[in-house]
């Protein structure tokens, strides 16, 4: 990469005119290596779900099926055992779906009130809660994991799907609050003012200014909560009893249950089925949702 | 972190007479109510009472039985947790070197000015989309002895070879990080790559000027430019470790032999939900608060304490 007649095409510089020069046959070959590395879980995890059992007993994880079979999905989503049930992961997935859509839901409003609150409508200690809020977001869960017991249960919720959505809407505050937060920092103050003068209040400049002027970023908070609580694990068990369990924790008691004879092709065609949603959110968003594990990772 | 606008609109309508303070912006306030709630009495408030509640002998409920700290006096003898924090730090040291050098590494071939970028981005990046229960179950397929890596090589005729980290207390630290790499590196070279390419084109020039390598100006001049997004990514990456527990459950229980890769994480779960021993599980989580404010407090120092001189 040092050499003399590269000095001039520096990662801004102008593309090399040769499409075969050894630098690029050694860039792409890197590249495309680790590439394969990334593919190969999703490829062999496709791979073997679409195969019979014996099939995969004989065979190689790495090679395509010889003959498709769809029976381990169908097995995977309504047969399944967990060691409590036999209904497979059917009933986890529309217990993520019932977790996720208000909890998303409802922490995306509180969040996007607080960002709207802490840039426009400051008030005394407002930045001293947001600091205590992001400081929060580091400190491991474990340490609230207790307290929040005690809140659920003397509020009558622990075990409930409501319980569930609130822990999602408390750990999912910092990190949003922040994002938008920053965004709205963006928005010209002017217009507020002009609102103010105009005579709207809070909810009025939130609801007629604010949210139609923030679409993209309600996208990207959309995203990241979506991904962020599929594929939650910890408080699923913790705060949920077994016929609540969202699709993680269901997935785990099938595939790690110890009883009966392992069918790797059904705990794949499982596996697949609950990285799904998350992999669909992740592929129609594209760069969006760069955008917001971005924001989340930067400080404002 | 200081705010660009500073607009506290009735501060022009009232000369703020202190019976009228509470009430001003009251619809602000009615909203901020939950944030207000989450960071004092959650975020603080819990955190204060579980290490307060680490001093007693709390069992099946928690109770306010002062023993000093006896229960960690217990916990450092207890040879799990020991096991789980060796654990920890050297799964931390490994991943934290291996996700910041490779996803530097792969973040600067990316910025080579390459085609097809957005693509190579997309595969890199979409294990960060899945859980960790779903990456672990993929890669203890993939490292099953029988079936996966070992008996694919063993039917190529290779019958010796052995490639089964999961199942030797020794190895299977490497299984996790494996699989713990696959998921993050993609993230982190994102991370790294948005650093990359907010560095002013004229340090390029420049270098070039002078002949010095690219490799030598990466080295020299680009990584100290880079600071605080290597930081960023440390703490961002290390606040994750200490949190380590589903990738385990998913990939070993924390086996084998029982507690061969055992975390932190796991021994609060443990204690505080199964083995019904409330004050253990307080004090292994109020070490895991301990471990993180080391790192955090140093950051925070350097990242908002040096602002407000400069």
């Amino acid at each position: 990469m040092a050499d003399v007649g590269m000095a001039m095409s520096g990662p801004r510089g102008a593309k090399p005119k040769r499409a075969l020069s050894p630098r690029n046959i050694m860039l792409y070959g890197i590249l495309i290596m680790v590439c394969v590395y990334y593919l190969l879980p999703l490829w062999v995890m496709v791979m073997t779900s679409l195969k019979g059992m014996p099939e995969v007993r004989l065979g190689n994880i790495f090679s395509p099926p010889v003959e498709i079979t769809f029976q381990p999905w169908v097995k995977a989503w309504s047969e399944a055992c967990t060691g409590l049930n036999c209904d497979g992961l059917s009933r986890g997935f529309w217990n993520s779906v019932i977790i996720t859509v208000p909890s998303v839901i409802l922490s995306i409003a509180i969040a996007s009130v607080n960002g709207y609150a802490l840039i426009n409508w400051k008030f005394k200690g407002s930045d001293v809660f947001f600091t205590i809020l992001i400081f929060g977001s580091f400190i491991p869960y474990q340490i609230m994991l207790y307290p929040i017991v005690i809140l659920l249960r003397e509020a009558g919720l622990y075990g409930t799907l409501w319980g569930l959505v609130i822990v999602h809407t408390i750990f999912g505050m910092p990190i949003l609050t922040l994002l938008f937060r920053n965004y709205f920092s963006s928005i010209p103050e002017e217009l507020f003012k002009a609102a103010r003068v105009d005579g709207a209040g809070f909810w009025g400049i939130y609801f007629r200014i604010m949210l139609p002027m923030s679409l993209p970023i309600f996208v990207v908070a959309l995203i990241l909560q979506v991904t962020g609580i599929w594929n939650d694990f910890l408080f699923g068990v913790v705060y949920t009893k077994p016929d609540l369990y969202p699709m993680t924790v269901q997935l785990n008691n099938i595939v790690n249950s110890v009883q009966g004879v392992k069918e790797y092709n059904v705990n794949m065609a499982a596996t697949v089925l609950t990285g799904l949603v998350p992999l669909i959110v992740y592929f129609v968003s594209g760069k969006l949702f760069v955008r917001g594990i971005a924001a989340g990772a930067v400080k404002g | 972190m200081s705010a660009t606008t500073e607009a506290e609109p009735v501060r022009t309508t009232s000369a703020a007479r202190p019976r009228r303070r509470l009430t001003r912006n009251i619809s602000a306030k009615i909203a901020a109510i939950p944030m207000v709630a989450t960071a004092l009495v959650i975020f603080l408030g819990g955190t204060i009472w579980t290490v307060v509640y680490s001093f007693t002998n709390s069992k099946l409920l928690p109770r306010t039985n002062f023993v000093g700290l006896d229960q960690y006096e217990r916990l450092w003898e207890t040879s799990r947790w020991i096991v789980s924090i060796q654990n920890l730090m050297f799964y931390g040291v490994m991943s934290l070197v291996f996700t910041v050098v490779m996803g530097f590494v792969l973040a600067v071939l990316m910025d080579q000015k390459i085609r097809f970028e957005d693509t190579f981005r997309t595969i890199m990046l979409y294990p960060f989309a899945l859980s960790f229960i779903v990456t672990g179950l993929v890669w203890q397929w993939i490292l099953n002895p029988q079936f996966g890596i070992q008996g694919v090589v063993r039917d190529m005729g290779w019958t010796s070879f052995t490639f089964d980290p999961l199942n030797n207390p020794d190895t299977v630290l490497f299984g996790l990080l494996i699989a713990g790499l696959w998921q993050g590196t993609g993230f982190v070279m994102c991370l790294m790559l948005a650093g990359l390419r907010g560095i002013d084109e004229d340090i390029w020039k420049a270098a070039r000027v002078d002949g010095i390598p690219t490799w030598k100006t990466y080295v020299v001049v680009i990584i100290p430019m880079m600071r605080a997004v290597f930081i960023t990514t440390l703490v961002i990456v290390a606040s994750g470790i200490i949190r380590l527990y589903d990738l385990v459950v998913a990939m070993t229980s924390g086996g084998p032999g029982g507690n061969a890769s055992q975390v932190p994480a796991m021994y609060v779960y443990d204690y505080m939900f199964q083995a019904q021993n409330l004050g253990q599980g307080f004090a292994a989580s109020t070490m895991m608060l301990l471990s993180v404010l080391i790192v955090l407090i140093p950051w925070a120092y350097l990242e908002f304490g040096g602002k407000k001189h400069g």
